[in-house]
């Protein structure tokens, strides 16, 4: 059913959808019209689930990791300061090898207080060993949130996905809602491997050492470093995982196709913008007007960010001369963090290797004009492009007060 | 019905040989306080000396199933595995949190208030050895008064203990408990009969450490003892907002006789650096709080 909606709605319908047995959830800007309308669902009793209104972001996430534990399908939502609080919990979620998904509307973070859109908060939690998906609209949203479930239950790796605060999470869009017999058909009851029952104890998470040690049989187990690799190994396989995700969706519901990146117009490009978000749909534009002054520009959205699908995006950007990186986000001390990333892919994957420069942008939700999009990239897209500094900002006015430098 | 040592159940769910330091009391009180609880339980245990004891991966020293948790995390992981039990349709499985003095008043208590304010139904046990212990001594909201710890090194610890089963009561829960490891059947009585009731109930348990209190590892229960018999620890419930004393506590209450304070003090070395005049306030304290207790005891006699 096409619907017009939020895209905190659509992400609600996709946790209806996937029948979420525990939600707990606390209140932070911008998420909250998506737990509200999830408790919304469940106290009318469209949705059967249990909802936890806890009293912090920690306990919402510890929540989820022990019922998790005890077998039921789990999920949280969040924004900004909530998943810095959350940090502590998001690394215990991914090590325990828990399928949680976890919404994220992407917010500025503090300090100072800022409650607007950019990417700090989730990029800040990239190293936890979570996957992270990027949607760029509302249906991707709600079938990102579906196909998250799907994933992160056949990896057992938990699935954040992250979705522009205000500019998708608060505004109204149309986008198709599937049946539910159909989302059953694609996402069927959680099966656990393994879960906390009186009948078959176990004691999960214990003291591991760095060595590994035998059990009472003599059976060697695994020592700390080994139960690490094996979610490396397990995160770099989520990449293929994804595809067979991604290929039963589109069996399913007909729409769907490349779950890593969605690149537009870059074929026979010169010159590639890559972002995260909705960004990448307003960079669509000036692409656009860009060709049609004899440029052959493109723009690479990458929905995968992490497990980081190399050398799919090294491949989608092969025979370019420039990557230009636009990013609402920053390690800061260096330069983007996608920016870095791709760099990286780049020196270990290609042959000739393009230019890469990067703006950083809309922090904190300043105004991000198209006009200023077009402006840099332009500026860019030439073979010096790459020249001067590799890290630019745009949208800057440094005349005010105590700024000048 | 009070249990006697013979009608406590024989099977036992702790391993023996497990890592907890010798004369840990922990070690009497998660034995017999696991018998009350019966296998049909989930455990949610944060860092702590019990996470020690039940042993290191990939070798346990529970027969439960126990979910090892981050510091802050207990009651929320409590109220996790419920949220789970309901909604996959097991709900006769008890759940009840086992955390350090740490872990229940400094770091758990913001995640513990909660899970009382929405009434979540599971038990949470608090066993206090007085500091943190497993990190190496250090002082927490309930380290006592003067007590030497290895952040409060020469004079001792400034600042009065937290009363933690009063701000579990001032919750309005059911069922408020004080015991000890020292009296183990105090204990056991106290879990079956928080299981009875619905909500967040709550059990604190004394747990005489040697190497943190500075006492030889035989003594143990007799440092337990001490601290009931001095009338410095109390052993009572609140039940439904009712307060009574129980076992040897309310022992006193009729005997009307309290052993000196100083047999406890003087009984660790943790307390080594006590003067004479701050062990006689503390003394004097205990004696007028008794003597209140008295007091209200035969009024309310008085009253019937």
């Amino acid at each position: 059913m096409q619907i017009i909606e939020t895209g905190n709605t659509a992400a609600a319908l996709g946790v209806k959808l996937a029948r979420a047995q525990v939600i707990a959830a606390y209140p932070i800007t911008p998420q909250t019209p998506l737990t509200e309308k999830l408790s919304e669902f469940i106290e009318s009793g469209e949705m059967k689930a249990e909802y936890i209104p806890v009293e912090s972001e920690h306990s919402a996430l510890a929540i989820c990791i022990a019922a998790a534990s005890a077998g039921a399908r789990s999920f949280t939502a969040t924004s900004s300061n909530g998943l810095l609080y959350m940090h502590e919990q998001i690394q215990w979620a991914a090590g325990a090898r828990l399928p949680l998904v976890m919404c994220v509307a992407n917010r500025g973070v503090g300090a100072p207080w800022n409650i607007w859109n950019d990417h700090q908060d989730s990029i800040s939690q990239r190293d936890t060993g979570w996957i992270q998906i990027y949607a760029n609209d509302h249906q991707q949203i709600i079938d990102s949130v579906l196909k998250a479930f799907c994933l992160a239950e056949e990896v057992m790796i938990p699935v954040m996905v992250c979705y522009d605060g205000y500019i998708l999470s608060h505004t109204h869009m149309p986008f198709d809602v599937p049946d539910s017999e159909t989302a059953d058909a694609f996402l069927p009851p959680y099966q656990p491997p393994y879960a906390l029952d009186p009948a078959d104890p176990a004691n999960l998470n214990t003291v591991t050492m760095p060595e590994c040690r035998p059990d009472v049989r003599g059976d060697i187990a695994p020592g700390y470093m080994e139960i690490r690799h094996l979610l490396q190994h397990d995160l770099i396989e989520a990449i293929p995982a994804l595809m067979r995700v991604e290929e039963r969706f589109r069996a399913v519901f007909g729409r769907g196709g490349n779950p890593y990146i969605e690149p537009y117009r870059c074929d026979d490009a010169d010159y590639i913008a890559v972002s995260l978000g909705s960004l990448s749909y307003q960079l669509h534009g000036v692409v656009d007007a860009l060709r049609a002054e004899g440029v052959r520009a493109g723009v690479l959205s990458v929905h995968l960010y992490r497990p980081f699908p190399d050398k799919i995006i090294v491949e989608a950007l092969d025979g370019c001369s420039g990557v230009i990186v636009f990013e609402k986000a920053l390690s800061y001390g260096y330069q983007g963090p996608l920016c870095s990333d791709i760099k990286s892919a780049l020196y270990r994957h290609a042959q000739g290797r393009p230019f890469v420069t990067n703006y950083i942008l809309g922090l904190g939700g300043r105004e991000i004009t198209t006009q200023d999009l077009y402006e840099a990239l332009k500026a860019s897209c030439s073979p010096d492009g790459g020249a001067g500094e590799e890290t630019r900002w745009i949208g800057l006015k440094l005349h005010t007060r105590g700024m000048q430098t | 019905m009070k249990t006697t040592i013979l009608d406590l159940p024989e099977e036992e769910l702790v391993e023996p040989g497990n890592r907890a330091c010798a004369g840990c009391a922990l070690g009497i009180a998660y034995r017999v306080g696991l018998k009350a609880l019966g296998r049909n339980t989930l455990l949610v245990v944060p860092p702590s000396c019990l996470t020690v004891l039940q042993g290191l991966f990939p070798i346990a020293a529970t027969k439960l199933p126990s979910l090892n948790v981050t510091f802050a995390s207990t009651a929320a992981a409590a109220t996790g595995l419920l949220a789970a039990l309901k909604a996959t349709g097991r709900t006769d499985v008890n759940v009840a949190a086992w955390a350090g003095d740490g872990g229940t008043s400094d770091i758990g208590l913001q995640a513990l208030s909660a899970a009382c304010e929405r009434g979540d139904n599971f038990l949470f046990i608090c066993y206090d050895n007085e500091g943190y212990m497993n990190t190496g001594v250090q002082r927490s909201g309930t380290t006592p008064q003067w007590a030497i710890t290895a952040n409060t090194p020469l004079k001792g610890k400034m600042q009065p203990n937290k009363n933690v089963p009063a701000i579990m009561a001032a919750h309005g829960i059911d069922y408020v408990a004080a015991t000890s490891a020292a009296y183990p059947l105090d204990l056991y009585d106290k879990i079956k009969k928080a299981l009875t009731y619905g909500g967040v109930k709550y059990i604190h348990i004394h747990i005489p450490c040697p190497p943190g209190w500075g006492f030889e590892p035989r003594y143990a229960v007799k440092v337990g003892k001490l601290a009931v018999e001095t009338g410095l620890y109390e052993l009572y419930e609140i039940e439904k907002s009712q307060l009574r004393h129980t076992g040897a506590s309310l022992k006193l209450m009729e005997k009307r006789r309290l052993l000196p304070v100083e047999n406890y003090l003087r009984a660790q070395s943790r307390f080594k650096t006590i003067s004479d005049a701050e062990m006689e306030k503390i003394q004097d304290q205990i004696t007028r709080k008794w003597e209140g207790y008295f007091k209200s005891s035969e009024e309310a006699q008085g009253g019937e």
